[in-house]
This record gives structure tokens, C-alpha cells and sequence, in this order.
């Protein structure tokens, strides 16, 4: 039953540019691949396609199954035959994002000027230059607009730029558990992220490539704090507890909280797929991520150009994107007489929630999904 | 949606094409769909009821899922044409704040009620039971309901507040009833303004 809502095995495509990007840094990437999927089927109309865009740690791999690893989807609960965003109707496709490193070009590949890898000078790459080159890849494949852009956290920055960018290439924007910028709290935690990878000293100012080696603490302990993030104190607490690996204090440095032991897994299994100057740079676009900066933090001004209809979606214990900062795009769209419906799903499992399967959740995403018109 | 409330048209009247509407405790948007309908309105609801924000969803209604216990800080003054609260002001904790919050985001609020003193209510009491009807089809221990108002505490409270009442309709199911509405009346309608702006 459940290989009936698989999209089943899934093959990456890679897509070349040859004419330069300029970035919004005032840097310009002059070539670069782009790696992407696609499910189900681009209608005679070319109406019904939908993007994914993902956060930070995610891929072009939403939906579906790579055949030699069988790794499944970042979004499968989500993409498929007769899920909420169902591929009998809609064309779905997902980019991995450029800076990252399943892929699409970024600090781990050839620097066509050297010969050597990017690194550290790989350009910084912003939400915009994301959806810039997102729009070329669409392009490509022949869509004028969009039925729907999607993203959670990150990606949902990212369909929102979209109706900003683009307002007329795409009808409908599915904001999940975002932001319209982040908060100096979160700046923060981003920052402590990027000091653990820059500091490590197997980190070579970004150059490590060369050296053979990889920046596996530091990027292990970024990715511990973010993972703290992720979850709500709740979750945690109910997963974890203060449960011992010894059932007594053993007084030692060693794992003895099996929270603990959990960070460090999770840590130590990111820092051995993931690189650390792509952590760097999606981090920074996190950062740099505020479409009202231009309109003297007005955002109703700045979405004065959307023309597009929302779903904002935020979770009740997500405290890195709460739900007060949905509110605030929901509150600027409605000022800006935009259609936008808003629900704040009520799930423990923090800012995680939004990968999860929730019966409310999908329901609303279903509903909405399935109003969209072709 | 073959559904229509008698209400519906009373409050579509009081409306002009192309307004911007919020719903306060919209439901299923059914009031809001139908408004889009004949009146082409810009219109949102505030829907708490995670049940009620999907039906919203299915019908394709704009809802932002808030609690209006706690106002409407995040909606600008004045942005709104008409507000409206069907039939959910005496499900409402905070009566005053939210009646000062419509009138606050709306040129002008949109109220109805079930009145409390209407006489088949009065002679439940009489019989020695709380009322049960149509319009309050709850037990006393499972009612939604928690401020049991009538019409002229309404009025009362309208004058206390400084609300101009700019128009009332009162109902018997749905027939209009002009005389002695608080005790003939089991349902009234009120189209509110501010009283120290113009009436509209």
C-alpha cells in the first residue's frame, strides 16, 4: 500500500548554465550546474508545476528513492501519488540550491578559474540569488509560472522571495514554518554554528579540500546547536529526559545524559555528509534574509509587489520560526490585500514539525493543494 | 453551498461590493463564501477550531487561525469595512474588549446574538429550565455559550460604550419582528458604528 504513494525510484538531472549569474553580494558566479528532480508529469499547458524548495540542510532529493543508496526523500511524506501534494496532478520539481554540496555548484567543486575547489571563495549566495537561479532552471524546463512555490523554514523564505522576484510566475506561495527575517536570537545561534566551523583547525580557512582533511568537530558542533533548535524543550524532554547511560552519575566527560549521546550521533553523522562551507554560506543567507530592508523595514511595502495567494503554516512549539513570526507575514499579506489563509498547527515536535506528517498539518496542505487551480 | 442562513441577506445588505470583510469566528466560511458570492468581498475570518480552519481550507475561504480572546493587535486600525461577529458574541469572554477591537480595525461592526429574553427562553426558566432551542441547541452543562445577554442589555451596554447602534433587525426564526423585539425576538442583528464618526 505504501509503495502505492511512493513516486517509487527517482534519478537526479543536472542542468548546466553557461551564462553568468550576478549575485546580490555584486559577485557574479559565471557557470554553474544546478541538480534537480522532478515528479510526475509537466501538463500540455505547462500549468501545473510546483516548486520544493529546501532549508538548510536539504536537497533536490524531496520525493521518492535513490536506487543505490534507497535513500528516501527529505519531503516523501509530502510528494507523491495521492499524498497532499499529489504527483497524478502536479509537476513537482526540487533544486538543490547553489553554495550546496549535493551537486548543484558549490564550495566542494572545481573553480573553473583554478582547477582547483572553490572553497572559501565560493560567492556568497543569497535567498534571491536562489530563486534567481531557480527561475533559469524553470526556464529551461519551459515554465512560465508556477502553480505553486513550497518551502519549509529556509525554502519557505524562498517561495516567499519568489512572489516578490517573480510575481507574475507564480499563483500560489505555501510558507511553512518561516520568517520574514530572522531574529538576533537566531543571527546568534547561527553565528555560534559558524565559529565552531571556523575555528576548528582542520578548517584552513575554507580551503581544506586541499589539505584532506574536513572540519568534522567544528561542523559536528554546529550542527548540535542547530539540532537543539530544531526540537522543543517538550519533545526533548519527553524523548530524553534525564534518562543516565549508567543509571547514577559516573562523574566524567564522557556520554552519561542520553541526550547527549543523541546530540553527538546527530552531530557526528551531519559532519560526515555535509559540507562545512556550505553550512557557512546557508547560514549566512538565513541571515542576510529580510525583503523589508529595502522598504526601510516596511514589509507591507516591500510585498506591495505580490501578486500571489498564501498558505502560511507555523507550529505551536517551534521556537527558532514561532508562530508569532508567521503572523507577521500573514498580518503584512492581508495589509497588502493579498489572499493568505494562516493555520498554527498544534504539534510538540518544535520547528522539526514541518517534515512530519501531522494529521492537521497535511489535512490544511491537502485542502489547500487541492484548490488550487490549473 | 445550498445552506443559507435568513441572516445572511440581512447582513449582505448592510454591505457594499468590493469591501473588506473579517469574519470573526467565520466557521466553515460558509457566510464568508457567500458574501463573496453577491458582494465580491475582500473577506478573511478568525477561526480557533482547528476543525473549522479546514473546513475554511476546503472551501476556500481565507482564515487566519487566532485566538480573538486575545484582540486584534496585529490587524491596523481601520483597514477593515465591516467586521462581523455572527451569532459568537456570547461565546466570547472578553465582550467589551472585542466589541472596542471591531470598531477599532472596522469602519463599522456587523453583531448578532441569540436573545436570552426571548419569551419561548422566558418560559423555560418559568418552567424551571434553561432554555433549549434553534438558536440554543446546547445543554446548560455542554453550551459554548457563557455571557447570557438579551436585547436591551445590548442597547445598555451600547450606550455605556459609546457605540452607535446604526441599525437593528430583530428575528422570530425568519420572520422581522418590530414590536417588543426583546420579548418576540429569538435572534437580533446590529450594525455598529463608532459614535463619534459619522454615520455611514
Amino acid at each position: 500500500m505504501k509503495e502505492q504513494h511512493s513516486v517509487g525510484i527517482v534519478v537526479p538531472q543536472t542542468a548546466h548554465f553557461s551564462d553568468p549569474l550576478p549575485l546580490k553580494s555584486g559577485g557574479v558566479l559565471p557557470q554553474y550546474d544546478l541538480v534537480y528532480e522532478t515528479y510526475g508529469t509537466l501538463n500540455a499547458a505547462r500549468s501545473n508545476a510546483v516548486l520544493v524548495c529546501h532549508a538548510l540542510s536539504g536537497s533536490h532529493h524531496v520525493a521518492g528513492k535513490h536506487a543505490e543508496s534507497g535513500a528516501e526523500g527529505w519531503w516523501d511524506n509530502l510528494v507523491g501519488p495521492g499524498k497532499p501534494l499529489d504527483t497524478r496532478r502536479f509537476f513537482v520539481i526540487g533544486v538543490n540550491n547553489l553554495g550546496g554540496c549535493y551537486g548543484s555548484s558549490g564550495p566542494n567543486c572545481i573553480n573553473p578559474a583554478t582547477g582547483k575547489p572553490w572553497g572559501a571563495d565560493f560567492p556568497f549566495v543569497t535567498v534571491e540569488d536562489w530563486v534567481d537561479a531557480q527561475a533559469r532552471l524553470a526556464d529551461r524546463l519551459g515554465i512560465e509560472r508556477f502553480a505553486a512555490v513550497v518551502g519549509g523554514s529556509l525554502g519557505g523564505m524562498q517561495a516567499l522571495s519568489w512572489t516578490l522576484q517573480y510575481p507574475d510566475r507564480v499563483a500560489h506561495a505555501l510558507v511553512i514554518a518561516s520568517a520574514p527575517k530572522l531574529t538576533a536570537q537566531n543571527i546568534a545561534f547561527n553565528e555560534v554554528a559558524r565559529q565552531a566551523i571556523l575555528k576548528d583547525p582542520e578548517f584552513h580557512g575554507g580551503h581544506y579540500y586541499e589539505h584532506g582533511v574536513v572540519p568534522t568537530r567544528g561542523l559536528a558542533l554546529a550542527r548540535m546547536i542547530g539540532h537543539i533548535t530544531y526540537l522543543s524543550d517538550d519533545a526533548m524532554g519527553q524523548k530524553f529526559g534525564r534518562a543516565l547511560r549508567h543509571d547514577k552519575p559516573v562523574f566524567s566527560y564522557d556520554v552519561e545524559f542520553e541526550i547527549e549521546s543523541y546530540l553527538r550521533y546527530q552531530g557526528d553523522k551531519f559532519a560526515g555528509f555535509f559540507d562545512a562551507n556550505t553550512y557557512l554560506l546557508t547560514t549566512k543567507a538565513l541571515d542576510y534574509y529580510d525583503p523589508a530592508f529595502a522598504y526601510n523595514g516596511d514589509l507591507v511595502a516591500a510585498l506591495g509587489r505580490a501578486k500571489a495567494d498564501y498558505l502560511v503554516v507555523s507550529f505551536s512549539t517551534d521556537w527558532r520560526f514561532a508562530p508569532s513570526r508567521s503572523r507577521e507575514i500573514v498580518y503584512a499579506l492581508m495589509h497588502s490585500d493579498r489572499r493568505v489563509s494562516y493555520t498554527e498547527i498544534d504539534c510538540p515536535a518544535g520547528h522539526d514539525s514541518f517534515l512530519l506528517d501531522d494529521p492537521q498539518y497535511h489535512g490544511v496542505l491537502r485542502a489547500y493543494i487541492d484548490n488550487i487551480r490549473l | 453551498m445550498s445552506f443559507q442562513r435568513y441572516d445572511y441577506d440581512v447582513i449582505a445588505n448592510w454591505i457594499e461590493p468590493g469591501e473588506r470583510i473579517l469574519d470573526l469566528g467565520c466557521g466553515d466560511g460558509s457566510l464568508l463564501r457567500y458574501l463573496g458570492e453577491v458582494r465580491q468581498v475582500r473577506g478573511y475570518g478568525v477561526e480557533k477550531d482547528p476543525e473549522r480552519v479546514l473546513a475554511c481550507a476546503r472551501n476556500g475561504i481565507n482564515v487566519i487561525q487566532i485566538d480573538m480572546e486575545e484582540g486584534l493587535a496585529g490587524f491596523d486600525d481601520g483597514f477593515f469595512d465591516h467586521v462581523i461577529m455572527s451569532l459568537s458574541l456570547q461565546a466570547m469572554h472578553n465582550t467589551q474588549g472585542i466589541l472596542k477591537e471591531m470598531l477599532r480595525v472596522g469602519r463599522e461592526a456587523v453583531v448578532s446574538f441569540p436573545n436570552f429574553a426571548y419569551w419561548r427562553h422566558r418560559q423555560a426558566i418559568l418552567n424551571g429550565h434553561m432554555p433549549v432551542s434553534k438558536n440554543l441547541p446546547h445543554q446548560w452543562y455542554n453550551t459554548p455559550n457563557i455571557r447570557f445577554f438579551t436585547i436591551a442589555d445590548f442597547d445598555d451596554l451600547c450606550a455605556q460604550e459609546g457605540i452607535a447602534i446604526r441599525e437593528r433587525l430583530a428575528f422570530d426564526e425568519d420572520k422581522v419582528i418590530t414590536d417588543e423585539p426583546n420579548f418576540l425576538a429569538s435572534v437580533a442583528l446590529y450594525r455598529l458604528g463608532r459614535s463619534d464618526t459619522p454615520t455611514g
